[in-house]
């Protein structure tokens, strides 16, 4: 186990950027709810919702959890693996589609 | 992404991934809490992966949760730990530049924030149980997967807040005395940010979703 841990200096982001990304953050929730206000068709509305919410995952990764200032490696090692195993899942979302029309008439 | 130390080693000793220094340039602890919350992810976004096809299977699904007061109280929710976000990253801030104190007061701050959206959370289970009679298994809306589908992800969520308050004040009296460093405030803070983020998903999927304007 390293003693002395990696010394690097304590490169990130500056008070004033988490601030903005902090603002960014409510902005686009402030958007989102303003979506579901206006009661925005549900296609529309669900790839607003996904879109905001990946780029507001993004931001909190990027910046609050410094992974923009890790080593490519590091992102390399997590992230890939985790948006396959995501989509690996979402392939069958084809399936569900289909499920309402199959259903026996009552 | 930036890269800010070279693939070869010190001293010419070969290339990063040799063995005796970490090929990530980040220490143990922290390596190990990005594991963590990776494979974490993987469990919420299974669960969020069953609520969205259990929902479009279900065209009929209900839309109970009204603007006034189930919104407003979610979108408080969805401030206070955004805000805590921020307090938890200007906690880091301060221990990174030695500075103790401030960073008790910020890891507290954090707190207040995680605890405010743990009463407004319980606050509104209270009413969909107690007002609304939506039970894990039923609820007078037709549509029995919905209490399901709800208590479990809010739930499994509500239970990582709780556990994210028990482990900062774990962290706030171990800095107070003297006892914890920069790398285990910053390990803390991924898992808080963590906590955050799978709300990011929860809030606009399960909530937003199912708004009832009128």
């Amino acid at each position: 186990m390293s003693n002395h841990a990696e010394e690097v200096a304590h490169v990130g982001a500056s008070v004033s950027t988490f601030t903005k990304v902090w603002i960014a953050l409510l902005a686009m929730t402030g958007i989102e709810v303003l979506l579901a206000y206006e009661q925005v068709p549900t296609l529309i509305m669900l790839t607003c919702l996904l879109g905001l919410s990946i780029i507001k995952a993004a931001l909190i990764i990027a910046y609050f959890m410094h992974l923009k200032f890790e080593r490519l490696s590091l992102f390399l090692t997590l992230f890939p693996m985790l948006i396959f195993c995501i989509v690996l899942m979402l392939i069958f979302l084809g399936d569900a589609v289909r499920i309402p029309h199959m259903r026996p008439p009552v | 992404m930036s890269s800010h130390a070279s693939a070869v080693g010190p001293a010419g000793s070969g290339s990063v991934w040799e063995g005796g220094q970490s090929p990530y340039a980040t220490n143990s602890k922290k390596f190990g809490m990005w594991l963590f919350l990776i494979s974490d992810s993987l469990t919420f976004s299974a669960m969020l992966f069953a609520y969205t096809y259990s929902r479009v299977t279900n065209p009929d699904w209900p839309k109970p949760f009204d603007f006034s007061p189930a919104i407003i109280y979610s979108t408080v929710m969805t401030f206070c730990l955004l805000s805590s976000s921020l307090t938890m990253v200007m906690a880091v801030h301060s221990m990174n530049h030695g500075d103790r104190k401030a960073t008790v007061r910020w890891v507290l701050a954090t707190m207040v924030g995680g605890a405010a959206f743990v009463v407004l959370h319980l606050s509104e289970w209270l009413k969909l149980i107690n007002v609304e009679h939506v039970t894990p298994l039923n609820n007078p809306w037709g549509v029995p997967l919905f209490g399901g589908t709800f208590f479990a992800l809010t739930g499994l969520h509500m239970t990582h807040v709780i556990c994210g308050l028990i482990y900062l004040a774990i962290i706030a009296q171990g800095i107070a005395r003297g006892k914890f460093k920069a790398e285990d405030v910053e390990v803390s803070g991924l898992y808080w940010h963590f906590v955050d983020l799978v709300w990011m998903f929860i809030f606009p999927l399960v909530y937003l979703m199912s708004a009832r304007v009128g």
